[in-house]
C-alpha cells in the first residue's frame, strides 16, 4: 500500500470532495421544491395535472438515471448551441459544462424519488388536524405552509435521510460526463500512478464520511420534534 | 330583557344529505350572547354534522347560517349542494368560530404554545407577543401553565382536549362548538374537560354543545335541543326536555339514561 500521492493529490481530492457536495447540495435542494409541487399535484390536482405529475415520476424513477443523463448531455446538451445567441450569453460558460447537466438531470431524478415519498407523508397527516386548521381560518395556502407540509416533511424525514444518502451515491455517475467528483479523482490518480486499491480506499473514507455527515444532521433536525408512536 | 341580548348564531332551516341518506332535515336554532345550548340524541341522529355544517367543515344542501349577524353568502351549484360565494367571507367567520373537536386534533408539530398561537399570530394577524401573553393567560385558565412547551403526543387525552379548549379560545370567538369534547377521553379525565367548559358557561360564553354527557347538559345549558332522525324532536330549557319532555323518543332517550 502506497499513499504517497495523497501528498501532492489532495488539492484535487479536496475539489472532488467539493464537486459532488456541490452536486448533492443542489440536486436535494432544487429536487426538494420541485418534489413538493409534484407531490401536491399527485394529492390534490385535477386529472389531468395528476396524470402528468404520475408521468414523470413513472418515467424519473422507471429508467436508470446514467441514460437521463446522457439523454440530456448528448441530446439537450448538442441542441443548446443551435438557440441564436445563448452561447454568447452570459451563462454559457455554465451550460457548456458537464457539471450543468449532471446537476439538472440529478435534481430532476431525486424530485421523482422525493415526491413519491412526500405523496406519502401528504396523505398521512391525519385529516382532524388539517379540518382544525380550516376550522381555524386558515386559507388552503396557509394551511399547506403551516401545517400540512411541515407535517408531511416531519412524517417522511427518516425516509428523506434514507433518500439524500442514495442520491450522494449517485453522484460518482457526473464522471461520465466529465465532471471531476471525487469517483473522477481516484480514477485519475488510478491513471496517472497505477495505484488501483489505495485512491478507490481514500475516496471510500469520503464517502463515508459525508454519509455520517447527511445523518448527523438529519438527527439533529429529527430531534427538533419530539414524536411519540 | 334576555330577548335583548344580541344574536350570534343563527342557523335557519339546515339541510344536509349524504349520498341517499339525508343527515338534516331542517334545523333551525339560534343562540344570543350568553346563551349555552346542548345538542343531545341517539348516535347518527346528525348532532355532529349539524355542529360541523355551521362552520361549513361540511357544506349543508340547503339553510342559512349567519355570525354575529352576518349571513354566510352560499349559492346553489348545478349538483343542487351549496357552496360559498366567497371564501374569503367563510375563512373569516370561522377565525370567528372556536371549534373543539372530539380527537382534540392539536397540531403535532407544535408545542402546546405554539398550538395556542397559531391563529391568532397567523390568521387574525396578531403580534406574536401579543398571542403568547394570551396564550399564557389561557394556559393558566385550563391548568396546564405547566404543559406550555409540551407536544401534545406527551398530554394525556384530557390535557390535550384542555389544550385545545385554549386553542379555541385564543381567537376570542363569538361562538364556541364542541363537538362530544369528552367522548374520546378515559372515564376519569372526563372531569377535568367538563370543568374547564363549565367555567366557560359560568363566564358567560356563548357556546353550542353536542355531547353524551347528559347530566352535565342538564346543567350548564340555558337551551337543549333534542334531535332525532335530522330534525329537533324537542327543545326547551333543560328541565323541560329532560323532566318533561313533549315528544315521546325524547322521553325514551332521557328516560333510558336516567334509569
Amino acid at each position: 500500500m502506497s499513499f504517497s500521492w495523497i501528498d501532492s493529490y489532495w488539492p484535487l481530492l479536496l475539489t472532488g470532495a467539493w464537486q459532488t457536495v456541490a452536486l448533492l447540495v443542489i440536486s436535494v435542494g432544487f429536487g426538494f421544491l420541485l418534489a413538493i409541487g409534484i407531490a401536491f399535484a399527485q394529492v390534490s390536482g385535477g386529472p389531468v395535472t395528476r396524470l402528468l405529475a404520475r408521468g414523470y415520476c413513472t418515467f424519473f424513477r422507471g429508467t436508470p438515471l446514467l441514460i437521463q443523463l446522457w439523454l440530456l448531455y448528448y441530446g439537450v446538451g448538442s441542441l443548446l448551441p443551435l438557440i441564436p445567441g445563448l452561447r454568447q450569453s452570459l451563462f454559457w460558460p455554465i451550460l457548456r459544462e458537464g457539471f450543468f447537466f449532471a446537476a439538472v438531470s440529478f435534481t430532476l431524478n431525486y424530485a421523482a424519488y422525493e415526491a413519491e415519498v412526500l405523496r406519502g407523508a401528504l396523505l398521512a397527516v391525519p385529516k382532524g388536524e388539517l379540518e382544525a386548521g380550516r376550522a381555524f381560518g386558515m386559507s388552503p395556502l396557509r394551511l399547506v405552509r403551516r401545517i400540512w407540509l411541515p407535517r408531511a416533511i416531519r412524517i417522511a424525514l427518516p425516509t428523506i435521510a434514507g433518500e439524500v444518502v442514495m442520491q450522494l451515491k449517485a453522484t460518482p455517475l457526473a464522471f461520465t460526463v466529465t465532471v471531476m467528483d471525487l469517483y473522477a479523482v481516484a480514477t485519475k490518480v488510478r491513471q496517472d500512478t497505477l495505484l488501483v486499491y489505495e485512491p478507490l480506499l481514500v475516496v471510500t473514507l469520503f464517502y463515508l464520511v459525508i454519509t455520517a455527515f447527511i445523518a448527523g444532521l438529519f438527527r439533529l433536525v429529527e430531534r427538533q420534534v419530539p414524536m411519540r408512536r | 330583557m334576555t330577548e335583548l341580548r344580541p344574536e350570534a348564531l343563527c342557523v335557519e332551516d339546515l339541510h344536509k344529505r349524504f349520498g341517499a341518506q339525508e343527515v338534516l332535515k331542517g334545523v333551525s336554532t339560534t343562540a344570543r350572547r350568553g346563551d349555552v345550548i346542548s345538542i343531545i340524541g341517539s348516535s347518527g341522529s346528525g348532532k355532529s354534522t349539524f355542529l360541523r355544517c355551521i362552520n361549513l367543515l361540511e357544506m349543508p344542501d340547503r339553510g342559512r347560517i349567519a355570525v354575529n349577524g352576518e349571513t354566510i353568502a352560499l349559492k346553489p351549484t348545478r349538483a343542487g349542494h351549496l357552496q360559498p360565494k366567497s371564501w374569503r367571507q367563510v375563512e373569516r367567520i370561522r377565525s370567528g368560530l372556536g371549534m373543539v373537536f372530539q380527537s382534540f386534533n392539536l397540531w403535532a408539530h407544535m408545542t402546546v404554545l405554539e398550538n395556542i398561537i397559531e391563529a391568532p399570530v397567523h390568521v387574525l394577524g396578531l403580534s406574536r407577543q401579543e398571542a403568547v401573553d394570551k396564550a399564557e393567560a389561557l394556559l393558566n385558565k385550563v391548568g396546564l401553565a405547566d404543559k406550555r412547551d409540551a407536544y401534545p403526543a406527551f398530554l394525556s387525552g384530557g390535557q390535550q382536549q384542555r389544550a385545545a379548549i385554549a386553542r379555541a379560545l385564543c381567537i376570542d370567538p363569538a361562538v364556541m362548538l364542541f363537538d362530544e369534547p369528552t367522548s374520546a377521553l378515559d372515564p376519569e379525565l372526563v372531569g377535568e374537560v367538563l370543568k374547564v367548559i363549565r367555567d366557560l358557561a359560568d363566564e358567560g360564553r356563548t357556546m353550542l354543545l353536542v355531547t353524551h354527557e347528559m347530566r352535565f347538559a342538564r346543567d350548564v345549558s340555558s337551551h337543549v335541543l333534542f334531535l332525532h332522525q335530522g330534525r329537533i324532536d324537542e327543545e326547551g330549557p333543560p328541565q323541560q326536555v329532560f323532566d318533561a319532555p313533549v315528544s315521546a323518543r325524547c322521553r325514551e332517550f332521557t328516560g333510558a339514561l336516567a334509569r
